[in-house]
Formats: structure tokens, sequence, C-alpha cells
């Protein structure tokens, strides 16, 4: 955990003489990979990250869209995947509370959070499954007490995350755009920290989070609070209604070196501080450790005198510490002290600038041949198939995870989890729809389809509600980038989401890169995560229950594409095949055929057509309205398919959507007049789903038997070993 | 009418209580900070929910210990409507405004989910718009919801008709199946699930109207014309 021989090298000629110890823990902990994006800062710039709604400011985490009539949104997405494989719990709790104060920095209210969980087989291996329920419980115990409702997610289950965990967290925030922190900072101003105290918690974590997992350094793992986080977020706010803010940076990986080099290099100042003034939790820390410790629940404040009385007064309401640390100077230096002696003395430019990489890649071996269709055997009963797929763990009802969330706090979940994308009211009359989506199976298979797939199924995703997508969040999690194979595979999904966000207008508004993903067999398989936000100016599609007699249509083109499925690789457990792929155009002219018919409300519901294919989509609807359907796998639109491609395929861009028989023709107007392919496929009614083929059922599955199933079946798998 | 929203340390429906008595309800409300004094001009006083002090020890227990508590106890006893919600509940029971416990869910988890509610007494500020036995979809969110009474105070809370609401089927193994109950006068009830978020169409996604009740009750008993 420290700088290689040839970053001390420049280091060393960059400031002229040799480095103190403080200033080498300070540079380790700056331009690690976690703070610095050394390798991979290059290549996103690629990624589209303007538009009409896009707000820019000096020193955000997080990204800012206007949603109009004054009031903006703000949204980031980070992980905290090593912390987590160590010490489940705290790991995915402290990774709630950071991206809130992301938000929370930008001076907006935090109003709500999706994550996304990947955790080992949870079905053979016991490690995994603990890991799974501890991280569930960390995020619940800590965003439930902080009142910020948890709206959506997904999880999933690959042995490539053996003996690791995944945990990425989303957060979204709501607020005036006058009342965003804007931040400046003037000579003399006083650089204040607030919050929980320093203490011997999360040494060296950005380090930690930058390196292979190869021990479990426990101490680098950070201890969640959220009743202090809770305390902040209430004081802070009201410190902002006041305007006692001038600038604001929360404290995460690298702790304070970070924050106040970071604060220090955007805002073209330097900053003075004294490790004495930092309260702390241990009495005898090093000023190194109060320099690197990844504390939680603190933030950094740059204010002026007169204000900080008044700061100080709303700290003591909510009985919170707040010490002065420092004050702003011009001389644009990280300057620290300890009892009056400097201990560091360093350009913020040379911190906070690691010099950035230009890593070799190199296309990976493994996907010369990992393309080549196979055909499957003819199964005997592809009810069973059906049956076995509803309780696989990857496509099991998540009710599990999100009822142990408290999703409803705030008042704003309009849809609520468990539908294709969650959707909150605004304060505006108008709706923010939100969804996250990864498919480590698809990118494994093919990097670039694949993550262009995760982006396209979250546009889908919030389609289905009735809202345009307006901005994307995007979370590069790869292996060791040193390996120019897995970098490879970065850069891939890196150019096929830029593809994707520059056809489809959709900025990049936020992210994280995330690397060393690494476990004991090797690398993870690429898991890019992609977050979409959609805006509904009038009302989001109230979804309807679904009665006898109502039919369904099915929009977009399934196609041969059964590599990453759930089908191949849950039951044939077979890696490989033809990764699905998104045609632009059939993406675009779909959504926006959806988009329409829905603002028309000549439909019930709308739904995606992903994880575990067509036959899964339609099981769902019939299992969340207690209601059977037949479908004849001849009207399915699309090429002339083997029953199990048809059924199974997770070909993209395909839509479902429910509606009373009488609205028939002008639907069928409406989508003709968009270009779309689509067909009516079945009809529902009766108590079983039924796919026929030839008018011969193919599967006959009972509603109630399939419901019961999909809803137990994670829960089972957790509660009992 | 005035009404007091009390906020705790940790308190986070109070925000959305608030929402709630001023833009639906039309009330004047008034946050209440617990380390100072009630106001006194208070015609109702409600306990939101949330983790006060972050639920340490037990939920509840600490704010039971706030100086606030004592006004709630005064201004109870004139008689003024008091109403807690979730760990608003949790607060009252602590400090023994209202009787029994709150423990753990029986399924040892945190649970947010929409429930059914039976009305079992009618005659309390908050339940005076209801018929007997009328049913309220509503939602429950916590950890901490299970009520306990043993058999002998359960016993007196039947015959006192202190027991509220109740659950439709059993959802954390409370005694009885009870959601809410009142104090033996009537004018302090709490109450598990979340009224507040329920009275509103938009995110009801069953039956907005029997929640709204719950204050149209309390406007009745004041004497409001909403």
């Amino acid at each position: 955990m420290s700088l290689e021989s040839h970053e001390l090298e420049e280091l060393k000629s960059k400031i002229g003489r040799e480095p103190t110890s403080t200033e080498l823990q300070i540079v380790a902990a700056e331009w690690s990979e976690h703070c610095s994006y050394k390798s991979s800062k290059k290549h996103l710039k690629m990624l589209p990250m303007d538009g009409p709604l896009v707000i820019k400011e000096k020193g955000y985490d997080s990204g800012v869209l206007d949603v109009g009539d004054g009031y903006v949104i703000t949204a980031h997405i980070e992980s905290h995947n090593h912390p987590s494989a160590v010490e489940p719990y705290g790991g995915a709790a402290t990774g709630v509370g950071g991206v809130i104060r992301d938000i929370l920095s930008a001076g907006t209210r935090p109003i709500a959070l999706l994550d996304g969980l990947r955790f080992g087989d949870i079905e053979k291996d016991q490690h995994a499954k603990w890991l799974f329920k501890n991280a569930v419980t960390g995020i619940a115990d800590y965003g439930n007490c902080l009142g910020i409702p948890t709206v959506g997610g997904e999880v999933e289950f690959d042995e490539c995350y053996t003996n690791y965990a995944m945990v990425d967290v989303a957060a979204i925030g709501f607020g005036k755009k006058e009342n965003l922190i804007k931040n400046h900072a003037k000579k003399g101003d006083l650089v204040v920290l607030l919050g929980g105290a320093t203490g011997r918690d999360g040494i060296g974590g950005s380090q930690f989070a930058s390196d292979s997992l190869e021990s479990e350094d426990r101490s680098a793992v950070q201890i969640p609070d959220p009743f202090i986080e809770k305390l902040i977020i209430e004081a802070i706010l009201e410190a902002r209604n006041e305007k006692l803010i001038h600038a604001m940076k929360d404290l995460g990986g690298g702790g304070l070196s970070c924050a106040v080099s970071e604060t220090a290099d955007s805002l073209d100042i330097g900053i003075e501080m004294d490790v004495d003034k930092v309260h702390t939790r241990e009495s005898d820390m090093h000023s190194d450790e109060i320099m690197i410790s990844e504390s939680q629940e603190r933030m950094l404040i740059v204010t002026d005198s007169e204000k900080l009385i008044k700061l100080q007064d709303i700290c003591k309401k909510f009985r919170i510490d707040c010490s002065v640390i420092g004050h702003v100077t011009f001389d644009n230096k990280m300057h620290v002290k300890k009892s009056g002696k400097t201990i560091a003395n360093i350009s913020t430019d040379i911190v906070a600038n690691a010099t950035l990489l230009d890593l070799p890649s190199k296309k990976p071996i493994y996907l010369e041949n990992i393309e080549n269709t196979k055909s499957f055997p003819l199964l005997s009963d592809y009810s069973e198939v059906m049956l076995i797929l509803l309780a696989s763990p990857n496509i099991a009802s998540k009710i599990w995870v999100y009822s142990q969330y408290d999703h409803e706090v705030g008042i704003r979940t309009v849809i609520k989890p468990g539908y294709d994308a969650s959707v909150l009211r605004l304060d505006n009359g108008k709706f923010l729809s939100i969804k996250i989506d990864g498919n480590p199976k698809q990118c494994y298979i093919n990097p670039r389809e694949g993550a262009i797939g995760c982006f396209e199924e979250a546009c889908r995703n919030v389609v289905c509600t009735g809202a345009k997508p307006i901005g994307m969040l995007d979370h590069l999690q790869f292996g060791n980038p040193k390996d120019p194979e897995i970098f490879w595979t970065f850069l891939e999904s890196l150019k096929g989401l830029t593809d994707f966000a520059k056809d489809f207008d959709i900025p990049c508004i936020g992210g994280k890169v995330s690397l060393y993903n690494e476990t004991p067999k090797g690398s993870i398989k690429p898991t890019p995560v992609i977050g979409v936000l959609g805006l509904i100016d009038k009302t989001p599609l109230r979804i309807q229950k679904i009665n006898s007699g109502d039919c369904l249509i099915m929009i977009g083109n399934t196609k041969d594409e059964l590599g990453g499925s759930e089908y191949s690789e849950y039951i044939h457990k077979f890696i490989g095949g033809k990764c699905p792929v998104v045609d632009f155009s059939d993406s675009k002219k779909n959504m926006n055929a959806v988009l329409e018919i829905i603002k028309t409300e000549l439909i019930k519901s709308a739904h995606d057509c992903s994880k575990g294919g067509l036959a899964i989509a339609i099981s769902e609807l019939c299992m969340t309205n207690l209601i059977g359907c037949t479908v004849s796998l001849e009207n399915i639109p699309g090429d002339k398919l083997d029953n199990d491609k048809i059924l199974f395929s997770e070909s993209h861009s395909r839509y479902l959507v429910t509606f009373e028989k009488k609205n028939i023709q002008n639907l069928e107007e409406l989508l003709k007049k968009h270009n779309v392919t689509f067909k009516i496929i079945g009809e529902f009614g009766g108590e079983s789903i039924q796919f026929t083929t030839d008018s011969k059922p193919l599967i006959d599955l009972s509603v109630d038997k399939a419901q019961k199933t999909w809803l137990n079946s994670l829960k089972e798998m957790v509660m009992h070993a | 009418m005035n009404v007091g929203v009390v906020v705790f340390p940790g308190s986070n429906c109070d925000r959305d209580m608030f929402h709630v008595l001023s833009d639906v309800f039309n009330l004047n409300t008034h946050y209440c900070w617990h380390a100072k004094p009630l106001p006194e001009n208070l015609d109702a006083v409600v306990l939101p929910g949330g983790f006060s002090y972050g639920d340490r020890l037990r939920a509840g227990v600490i704010a039971a210990h706030s100086p606030i508590i004592q006004d709630i106890k005064k201004i109870s006893e004139k008689g003024i409507p008091i109403l807690g919600v979730c760990n608003g509940f949790q607060i009252l029971v602590e400090s023994g405004l209202l009787p029994g416990v709150l423990l753990k869910n029986d399924s040892l988890n945190f649970m947010c989910e929409w429930t059914n509610l039976t009305v079992e007494n009618n005659k309390t500020p908050f339940t005076n718009q209801f018929e007997l036995n009328q049913k309220i979809p509503i939602p429950i969110a916590n950890g901490e919801g299970r009520y306990f009474v043993d058999d002998e105070t359960l016993d007196q809370l039947e015959r006192k008709n202190q027991i509220v609401f109740k659950y439709d089927q059993v959802v954390n193994g409370s005694s009885n199946q009870i959601a809410g109950v009142c104090n033996d006068d009537g004018n302090i009830v709490g109450m598990m699930p979340h009224p507040e978020r329920a009275v509103e169409s938009e995110i009801n996604p069953h039956d907005n109207k029997p929640s709204s009740l719950i204050f149209e009750s309390l406007l009745k008993k004041m004497g409001v014309n909403n």
C-alpha cells in the first residue's frame, strides 16, 4: 500500500526533494486508482457528458440535471466491492453512506437509493449466502435509518464472484436550482471538518480498493453510523438554507488527503491545515493516520468566520462535532501542520492529478471462439424447465430483498420496486423514473454488445413507465487493468456505451470506475452497471390490473441470441453463443412507439422482455396479475427459430404491452405509424401459463404454482442452509 | 387548528407527516424540536416515524426520555389528541403513555409492505369517521413492530376497548394481531402502519380513502370543516 518505485521517483522530481512521510501517505492515497482514475481517465473522456439539461459546477461528485420549474435532480453511483467482500454488513452500509454524501455535497437532499448486488452461487456456496444476507442487512439498516427509500436495484449470482461481493449503490438527490452549492472560496475563508470523529477505521481504504483482494485487511473497512449521517444531512441542509456554505466536499476514499487536495485543486486555492485540530476518536492517532483515515460521516466545508458562528449553532443543535482545521491560502499548496510544525507542503496540483496511464490492450484469447452458436438438445418437459428457471436465484422474485428496504419513506414512490423501473414524484408535478441494469454474462461473451445491452435494458425499463431517458450513470467494474486482455474488455464496453449514448443523445452525468476486482480464482466477468434516469412530464403509466379477455402485443424481434442467457447458462451450463445485439434504429423506433402508446392511455401496462426471455417476461405478467395467458409461438415476431430460442432468447428492444381488446384497432394504427415490428401474440384468461406450437401446448403451467415458486424461492434459499 | 409534529434527532417521517397535515388536510402544522418546550397553543400532536437516536438500545427508548415527553404527558392529560406512528408509537409505549411493548418482528427482518387493517375501535379522535371493522389498506415499515402484551393486559385492553387497529392476518407475530392501541381515555393513539404514506392516491396503489379517514376523524373531533 504505497507508491510504486517509478511513482516515488516522479514525485521526487516534481517536488525537487525527498517527500516527508506524511506527504508520501497523502500522495499514495490520492494517486491510487480509486482516487485518481489513472488507468481509465484518458478514455472516459469519450463519453458524451453535455446536454441541454446538464448543469455543471466546479468540484461536484454527482451529476446535475435540470428538471424544470427551478428544480434539479442530482445523481451518482459508487461501489464498495472490496470492503463488502471482507465485511459485507459494514462494507455495504458505508457504500450507501458514501454516495449519499456525494448527493448532499451539491446541496441537494437525497431522495432515493438503488443498489446492484452480485455474489457467487448461493445455491452451492455458503459463503456467498453469508455475504448476500449481510450486505442486504447492511443496506437496509443504513438506508432505512436515514429515511431515504431504496426504490430499486438488481441482484445477481454468478460463479465469477465466488469469494467476492459487488455492491453498487446509486443515489438520487432533489432540490432547488438556486440552492445548489456554487463551490468557491475567498482568501481567509476557514476550512471546517464536520461530522463523525476521525478514527483508525478505513486506513488506506482507497489503496486497499485499488489492489487485488489478497488479505482480509479489516482495518481498511469503514465502520457505519447511519444516525450521525442522518444528523449531518439535516445539519448541512439547514446550513445550506442559511447560505453558510461556500464550498463543500464529502470525505470518502483517501479521507482528508483527498478532500483537501481536491477541493483546493478544483477551486484553484491552497489550504493550510493542522492535524491537531481534527476531532479524533482516539487520542494517540499519528498524523499520517489522521490524513488518510476513511472514517465515515464526515464533510469538509469552506466558510467564513462570520458564517462559522451560525454553522456552529446548527451543529450544536444536532450535537455533531465541527472543527475548524485550517484556512484558505492562495499559494495552491496543501500545507499540513502538526503543533505548528510543517509535516507536508506540496502543490495541490501534484497531489490531485496523478500521471494518467495509457495501458496496453489486447483482445482476449477466450473471445476467439466464444460466440459460436450451439443448438441445445430438445428437453422433454418445458413446463418443468420454466419452473426451474422461475426458482433460479437470478430470475426468482427479489421481494425478500426489497421488502427489507423502506421504499415508501419520503412519500414519493409512485411505482414501487418489483416493476420495470421505479417512479418518484417530484415537487414540480413531474416524475422521475430510474433503473440500474447489469449483465455480466452477456458482457463476458461480448463486452461491447453486452454493455450496450445493459444500457438499452435500463432505457427500456424507464420507457415502460412512460419516461424519456434524460441521463445515464455508468459504473465500470473490471479486473486488473494491467492485464491487457482485461483492459481491452474495459475499452470495448466503454466504446459501446459511448456509441449508444451519442446516438440516443443520453448524456453520461456521472459514474465510477472500479478496477482490480479480482477473486482467488481470477478476474470477475466484465460488470458494467448502467443507471438510466427518465423524466415524465405529465403522468406515469398507471399500471392497471390485467383481466380475462385482455390482449398482449409484442413489439420487437426475437432473434437467435441465446448467448449469456439464463436458459443457456442455468439449464444447459453452457457459457457462450451469440450475444444479443442492439439494433440502434429498431431500438429507437420501439422506444418512441412505446412512449407514444403510453401517452395515449390505450394500454394497461408495458413490460420489458429481458432476463429469462419472453417465457419469463410473460410469466411475470401472469404471476403479478394472478391470471393465465395463452401464447402461440408462431405469432412471435422475428425469424423462424427453434422453440427454445423463441422462449428464452434475451434479444433486446422487445416490449410486452397489455391492453383491453376494444383498443386493438387504435393501437395497431399507432404502432403501424411508428413502423415497428409487432404482433398480437396472446390473450389473458384461465389459470395457466400456456405456450403453444402448432396448436399443441409446449408449456402448460399453473399460475398459482408458478407464482408461489417464483415468490418464495430466494427466501427459502437464504433461510435454509 | 394547530397541530404539532414532534421532531427528534433521527425522526425521518416528520416531513411526510407535515406535508399530509398541511398540504392535504390544510392544517396549521408546526415542527416541534424535541429540545424545545412544546408550544402551548397546540390542538393535537403527532409523533412521526423514523429512527430517533438511531434506534439505539431499543426503538424509541432514548427519545422517551427527552424533555418534550413531559410536555406531551401534560397536554395529554387535558384530553388533547395525540397520535404516534411507527417510531412515534414506540416512543409512546416506551414513555409509558401507552401500554405494551414493541419487539422485533418474528421474521427478525425489517418489513416494508402493504397490509390490511381492521378498525376495532371507532371512538377515538383518529377513528371516529370509520365504520367498526372497516378495512384500511396501509403500508408498514419497521423492524421492531411486533406489539406484545401479557395475557392480563390483553384482557384489560379488550375490556376497555383500547385495541384500535388489528391486522387482518398474521403480519409480524404481534399479540392478537394488534397494529394500534389507545390509552384508557382514548385520546392517545399509537399505530405501527403509516397513514401518511397512504392518503394520497398517487402513491397508494390500493385505496387512499380509508387512510384519509384517520385525519378526517381528527378534523371532525376538532370541529374543522375541511
